[in-house]
């Protein structure tokens, strides 16, 4: 019997049996259509976690406060630790091979301007290297300079959206917007930058960090040791050892907290730092997905293993005409085979529609990212057929093995 | 033109079960038949006939002695090489007609080509020889109609057109007209010396005497053996291979 022959009797059977054959294939359509999805939200994952850290400019360097107990400055733990808004110039001027610092303190606030209202926004403080080191570009105007952080300048630059989202199509330049209650003017806005991990770089107002010490998170601890930041930013230049500065700055942030290396109150990582945990955990995501996504598969070749082996069995005299007329055992597992690897291919096919289908619709509908990846349309395809071959045998085998005599008597 | 033997068993035997328990359903059968006979076996149930069917079709295997049809031997053939003597030598006729269902008649009459391994004959080759068959047993018009939409008599006529579709040397028919009514059984034993007179060799289980002493001889089986063997009185054809008819 030909291939062409064992194909047209496999299709005639699964034909004549739509909805068995429609419920069989399920399995393989859902587990088809979840490693297509899994992978693809794997990665977009990683392709948005990529983004991120190439988001955040390049050479980064990131010191952390980190509250100590050894903080030998005495009053309580939580007053004495952590980095200073000082800090940040001491490593500018006092590091080697540093290219530029940023330091941010964040809050949100309600803005008002001309007739608009918007409550929540996310303001950023920041210092004059913000741009070159988060590697943003202005749109129209300027970034503020030291001398009007020094002199907490009452000035701010707007994120693309939500220049657009107070000003319109009016030019936001030289505009006065209130935010709570202060009055700052507009000298920036900058282009769009999108997304970068979960900060919407476009729909947050900058102003000078030193405006935001004082109006948005004041705090009584300043008097003492000067304003306490979160994050220092340093961007290392592109030809200097960045295990050379890293060193440089726990030593000169060591010195000035009068803290040990052994028990700082800081902590210095780097975007490999990052970019390792962010791999680590998205590979224990995927291979998560991955079980999820195997399982579904076996348990859809199990349920073409049940149907495959009622067809057998509400097939045997058929199985058994066939043999008086001279097929021989091959023949018959073959045919069975054939079936079992039809069914599951068609379900696999149809798994390709519904996961290429679902990914998209799953990262229309929420906010992760999902990217089809066209080996993992054939690696879903080639499991499907493998699953289908491996769990047809049995039934196929038990087929072939019946007895011809046996066979014709079945009713 | 000497007569060619199409079927020897010499002392077959075929035992169900094992040691103690077991029941020999044919105990030393030994019977011949010439190419181009006409013969009818005939015994109460339990004699063993149907069993001696099963081993003369290939459908199963003696447990001691030998089968040898058309001079070779098949006594120990395995699954495989039964089935492919099954295609190539015999056709089958049953009480029950085993039709494949929801399958036209031209389809189920092209079925043993498809699984004949000796001609290669193309599909459009297939469609052609089945409609000469089927045109062969008066059905020509019914091509295209499956089982259920066709008499009994219909039904068989187009399983006798399936056994001789791949031209085989033996025609075995297990109670041919057990299942139809006296015009129609007629009809079909009529359609069965027909293929007698044009050379066909035909072993036929039946019950009914009647049926039996239209063939040439009929073989009584007993508690499986042969009880007697009486000559009846058609007269013998000897076969005429025609050119031309795969």
């Amino acid at each position: 019997m030909s291939p062409s022959e064992f194909l047209r009797v496999a299709w005639e059977s699964i034909y004549r049996n739509k909805t068995r054959s429609l419920l069989t294939m399920l399995g393989i359509i859902i587990g088809v259509a979840a490693v297509i999805i899994m992978i693809g939200i794997s990665a977009g994952t990683e392709a948005a976690i990529e983004e991120e850290i190439t988001g955040l400019g390049t050479n980064l360097v990131f010191v952390n406060s980190t509250f100590s107990r050894g903080g030998s400055g005495g009053g309580t733990s939580g007053m004495t630790g952590g980095l200073v808004y000082d800090d940040g110039f001491a490593i500018a001027d006092e590091v080697i091979g540093v290219a530029g610092v940023t330091i941010e303190q964040g809050s949100t606030a309600t803005i008002k301007a001309s007739g608009v209202v918007l409550e929540g926004v996310s303001i950023l403080g920041t210092t004059p290297d913000f741009p070159s080191v988060r590697d943003i570009e202005l749109d129209t105007g300027r970034y503020f300079k030291q001398q009007e952080v020094d002199q907490k300048q009452k000035i701010a630059v707007l994120g693309s959206s939500l220049a657009e989202e107070l000003f319109g199509d009016d030019d936001p330049i030289g505009q006065v917007i209130t935010v709570d209650t202060t009055k700052l003017t507009v000298i920036g806005v900058f282009e769009e930058k999108g997304m970068v991990g979960d900060v919407d770089y476009d729909n947050r107002l900058y102003l000078p960090i030193t405006v935001v010490f004082q109006k948005f998170t004041p705090s009584q601890f300043a008097k003492f040791r000067g304003d306490r930041v979160r994050v220092i930013y340093v961007e290392v230049d592109a030809d200097a050892n960045l295990d050379d500065v890293i060193l440089q700055i726990e030593l000169l942030l060591a010195k000035r907290h009068d803290v040990s290396l052994e028990s700082p109150d800081f902590s210095v990582t780097t975007q490999q730092d990052i970019i390792k945990t962010q791999e680590a955990t998205t590979a224990a995501f995927r291979s998560l997905l991955a079980w999820v996504a195997g399982v579904s598969l076996i348990v859809g070749g199990i349920g073409i293993m049940n149907i495959m082996l009622v067809s057998v069995t509400e097939r045997t005299r058929e199985i058994g005409i066939r043999q008086s007329v001279g097929a021989t055992p091959n023949d018959i597992r073959w045919q069975f085979l054939t079936e079992a690897l039809l069914l599951s291919l068609v379900g696999g096919l149809i798994g390709v529609f519904v996961g290429v289908g679902g990914a998209w619709l799953f990262g229309w509908a929420s906010d992760m990212r999902t990217v089809i990846i066209p080996s993992s349309i054939l690696l879903a395809f080639v499991s499907a057929a493998v699953v289908g071959a491996f769990f047809g045998f049995y039934p196929a085998n038990k087929a072939a093995q019946l007895d011809p005599i046996e066979a014709l008597r079945h009713q | 033109m000497p007569e060619q033997t199409i079927i020897q068993t010499s002392e077959v035997r075929k035992v169900y079960g094992m040691g103690e328990i077991s029941v020999a359903a044919l105990d030393g059968v030994s019977i011949s038949i010439q190419e181009g006979e006409f013969v009818a076996i005939m015994g109460p149930s339990g004699s063993g006939k149907s069993t001696l069917m099963n081993i003369l079709g290939c459908l199963d295997r003696p447990t001691d002695g030998h089968y040898i049809l058309d001079d070779e031997d098949v006594s120990d053939l395995d699954k495989t090489e039964l089935a492919a003597i099954r295609s190539r030598q015999i056709g089958f006729i049953f009480q029950s007609y085993n039709l494949l269902s929801r399958t036209t008649a031209l389809d189920n009459v092209k079925l043993p080509l498809i699984y004949n391994r000796d001609n290669k004959v193309s599909p459009e080759e297939r469609v052609e020889i089945a409609r000469r068959k089927l045109e062969a047993v008066g059905l020509g018009d019914r091509a295209h109609h499956q089982p259920h939409e066709l008499s009994g008599g219909q039904q068989q006529r187009v399983a006798i057109a399936r056994a001789l579709v791949n031209d085989p040397v033996l025609i075995l028919a297990d109670e041919p007209t057990g299942n139809l009514d006296t015009r129609s059984g007629e009809d079909i034993m009529n359609l069965l010396h027909e293929l007698h007179e044009d050379g066909r060799t035909i072993v036929m289980v039946t019950h009914d005497h009647e049926i039996a002493e239209h063939t040439q001889r009929t073989i009584h089986l007993r508690d499986g053996k042969v009880e007697k063997v009486i000559k009846n009185g058609k007269k013998h054809a000897p076969r005429n291979r025609k050119g031309g008819s795969k």
